[in-house]
């Protein structure tokens, strides 16, 4: 059977102000009906330009050369017009935000039935009958009644299933997924994934799907294609490549997980920090004579970090897991005991807690949010020195500061430059040398590593328990990524909706979870490797 | 544990970016970083429409100020020969007089040193209060926040022209009101511009992690806040300034403002537009002013804007 879907030689480069930037280089790969084929690559390999330059939707100075055919067409030779209408008809597109995605001021019945009336004859209701049909077939509980509703009502993996229902509504041949379960919980994910391998099997669904995880291709691909700055660098049946990876870029992502696990801590270990009973609650509506509406994020949770040991929090979004670890620092208002190094935290004012805040110090998930734009890198990691050791000089300030980013394997000439000079993975480094020049005992790590590529989250790790044996630090990481988990911690703590469904030793959790919960979180983040 | 044999493993994580090679490109003080201000300033000068608004508003301001003193007409001097002439090179009205037989071109320049002190000082005022003040309430937050933005509100709905004539009536006659009418009610859209700013800065993570590093309130709003509202804020600045020089002529021609013989270029703009048939130099040439003016502020606000933000380097 002939492709349905083939790029022949797809160069596309960008012409900026700077000079041309060509994103994709010559790339030749073909879906045939009913199959799908994963498109890999980290971010800036060019996989998302690749999908989004087959429906055209690249913006104008984007110059495509090569040939793009589908379904007996040549897409780079039709007319505007011509693609309009096989976008949503002949192919459908599932995007990584379903928040974005969606249209927040429209009914989720409006926005599908938009597709069916551009495309189709139905009208009324006919179109109506429809979006119910869909809305079934895509799984969403009571369809009649969310028909009405608008998408901030829906949760997140509800709006990637609209999202999925408008792609099919037109029942395409191709349908492109770029990195559509990357924004959703590895439960959702899993669901979400299922859905569409249904799909598939009814309609006889082409599905390109872009991702940067190769943990999911595994599960989902007939083929994958590799990219890398903009090259193809291999392709095959998923079996193949998993099994004997021909390209080097290949065999390093695969070998991109974190193993290991982490060595022990005597039980005698001084405990460094020792929460017990911590609330955490929200008001959510003020009221002038009735109590307040309260949400409690986090109830009752018991929690104790010995020197040198490495405490993993686990959990979906919404657990609660990074408003209890904000608690534990005194950055969120939380009732119950904390003690850290055998002081009370609780009876402490800001003021009074200051000189404590040196000893536990904390790193944030998004590499871009927690770095001043305004700030040279210098001054960012100085800042706190200047709170905490203002006798410094400011030669002392700057040997420290080199110090750090040295420690954390950066160039110490970059500290003059801007946050936004730097990459992903080395932002998370600059804020990890902004928490260590100040030699702390204790870090929270609130998912240091999700924003990042895979071959940089290994490195990230690598670092943090680099650091962690030279310093004797104390980690509590906060992540919904279980392999990291697993590779960082002594012992798990399984959250879900503000509470502990499960905790233990890191290793007994993994391999014999006993709780539901646990045991679906594992099932669905596809943890294949054997410790 | 496998220990970690190569850290460097995501090759291009490490690698610099494409932007400047492993050195920043060439500023004067690589070690340290230099401060905001002087690398802005730096950038500033490379923007050549910026710089060139920046020479054109200084020789405006020099011509005015000391321009009507080399002149041989005096602010209130009537030439009896010469009423409602056009400009001419022969009896040295070059922009042409006025009904009452006034040099047109000192009348501007003294109108220009009173718009132009207007504008700076009012939105200076404004710039500085609105600013503190949006950034405090976002900042806190809550009930200070609540209390401070009524506060704002009852400003707002305060009539603008009741506000000054109270001034008037408790200080008497003063250009320094104007100043200060027009300062008082200018920071009331620059307050609340900053505090929305300030409430979206304020659940970024940077300033979590400033708090986390123990960083004290006051500093977090100068070093924080305040740097990362600029952008609007600058913009909104460049809007102000002929806000504030159209208000002022609005002033002046209810009687609240300058007062004959004294001038403003929107008192001259006003006249001017009344004698637009029989003598146009009379409205043509302070709008002229005023017009390149506004055009330069404008062209400075942009190379401000851009210059300030490290991301345009």
């Amino acid at each position: 059977m002939s492709a349905l879907l083939e790029l022949a030689h797809l160069s596309v480069t960008f012409d900026l102000p700077t000079g041309p930037v060509t994103a994709v280089k010559d790339v030749s790969l073909e879906v045939k009906a009913g199959e799908t084929v994963a498109l890999v690559g980290e971010s800036g390999s060019g996989k998302s330009v690749t999908s989004t330059a087959i429906m055209r939707l690249l913006p104008e100075l984007a110059c495509i050369e090569g040939e793009i055919r589908f379904d007996g067409k040549t897409l780079t030779k039709l007319k505007d017009r011509d693609i309009r209408a096989l976008r949503g008809n002949d192919i459908g597109m599932v995007f990584q935000e379903p928040m974005t995605s969606l249209n927040p001021m429209h009914r989720i019945e409006r926005q599908i039935r938009e597709v069916l009336e551009k495309h189709t004859k139905l009208r009324g209701d006919k179109a109506r009958a429809r979006v119910l049909e869909l809305l079934t077939q895509v799984g969403i509980p009571e369809p009649e009644r969310r028909m009405n509703s608008y998408p901030h009502e829906l949760s997140g993996g509800q709006r990637q299933r609209v999202v999925i229902a408008m792609a099919i509504a037109c029942e395409p041949k191709l349908l492109i997924a770029d990195e559509p379960t990357t924004a959703l919980d590895v439960t959702v994910q899993a669901q979400i994934l299922e859905l569409l391998g249904e799909l598939q099997a009814r309609y006889g669904l082409a599905i390109l799907f872009i991702t940067h995880d190769l943990n999911l291709v595994r599960h989902v691909a007939d083929r994958v294609c590799v990219m890398q700055h903009g090259d193809l660098v291999e392709q095959g049946p998923t079996r193949e490549v998993f099994a004997s990876p021909s390209h080097d870029y290949t065999r390093m992502l695969l070998a991109a997980e974190p193993d290991g696990v982490k060595a022990p801590v005597a039980d005698a270990a001084p405990v460094v920090l020792d929460a017990r009973d911590v609330h955490v609650r929200f008001t959510t509506k003020r009221h002038l004579f009735r109590p307040d509406e309260t949400f409690e994020a986090v109830r009752g949770i018991d929690l104790r970090v010995r020197r040198g040991q490495t405490v993993g929090i686990v959990g979906e979004s919404g657990s609660g897991k990074s408003t209890l670890g904000r608690a534990l620092l005194r950055l969120l208002p939380s009732t119950g005991q904390i003690e850290f190094d055998e002081m009370a935290l609780q009876p402490l004012d800001q003021k009074a807690l200051r000189p404590l805040r040196k000893r536990f110090q904390v790193v944030f998930q998004d590499p871009f949010g927690s770095l001043s734009p305004r700030m040279t890198v210098g001054e960012i990691i100085s800042e706190g020195l200047k709170v905490h050791f203002p006798e410094l000089s400011r030669r002392e300030r700057e040997a420290r500061v080199i110090e750090a980013l040295n420690e954390v394997k950066l160039d110490p000439a970059m500290r003059a430059r801007y946050p936004h000079e730097f990459s992903g993975g080395q932002r998370q480094r600059i804020a990890i040398a902004r928490a260590l020049v100040l030699k702390p005992e204790f870090l929270l790590l609130d998912e240091p590593t999700s924003a990042l590529d895979r071959s940089v989250q290994v490195t990230v790790v690598n670092l943090l328990r680099e650091l962690q044996k030279k310093h004797g630090l104390t980690y509590v990481f906060i992540s919904h990524d279980l392999s990291v988990v697993r590779a960082m911690s002594d012992t798990v703590l399984v959250m879900k909706d503000g509470a502990v469904v499960e905790q233990g030793p890191s290793e007994a959790i993994f391999t014999a979870p006993r709780v539901d919960y646990t045991k679906k979180l594992i099932e669905a983040s596809f943890i294949d490797r054997v410790a | 544990m496998t220990s970690t044999t190569t850290p460097y493993r995501g090759e291009h994580d490490d690698t610099p970016l494409p932007a400047g090679g492993p050195n920043p490109p060439a500023g004067p003080d690589k070690n340290t970083g230099e401060s905001l201000g002087r690398e802005a300033w730096r950038r500033l000068k490379q923007n050549k429409a910026a710089m060139a608004s920046l020479v054109i508003l200084t020789l405006m301001a020099l011509v005015c100020f000391i321009g009507p003193h080399l002149l041989p007409w005096a602010l209130d001097e009537v030439d009896w020969s010469n009423f409602q002439t056009a400009p001419s090179l022969e009896n040295g009205h070059y922009f042409g007089t006025d009904a009452n037989g006034r040099d047109i071109l000192v009348r501007t320049l003294f109108g220009g040193q009173v718009s132009l002190s207007v504008a700076l000082v009012a939105t200076f005022v404004s710039l500085v209060i609105g600013v503190l003040y949006g950034a405090v309430a976002g900042y806190v937050g809550g009930r200070t926040d609540n209390l401070m933005m009524r506060f704002v509100d009852i400003m707002y709905s305060l009539p603008f022209m009741f506000l000054v004539i109270l001034l008037m009536v408790v200080f008497g006659r003063n250009i320094f009101l104007i100043y200060a009418a027009i300062g008082a009610v200018e920071w009331l859209d620059m307050a609340r511009i900053v505090r929305g700013q300030t409430l979206a800065l304020k659940r970024r993570e940077f300033i979590e992690a400033a708090h986390a590093l123990g960083v004290g309130g006051p500093t977090i709003v100068r070093r924080h806040l305040i740097p990362n509202t600029l952008g609007p804020v600058i913009i909104y600045v460049t809007l102000t300034v002929p806000k504030v020089i159209l208000l002022e002529s609005f002033l002046s021609f209810l009687g609240l403002g300058v007062q004959e013989p004294l001038t403003s270029w929107g008192v001259l703009i006003s006249e001017g537009k009344d004698m637009m048939e029989s003598a146009p130099w009379m409205l043509i040439v302070p709008s002229l002013f005023l017009a390149v003016t506004l055009f330069c502020l404008n062209f400075l606000g942009d190379g401000l804007r851009d210059a300030l933000d490290p991301k345009t380097r």
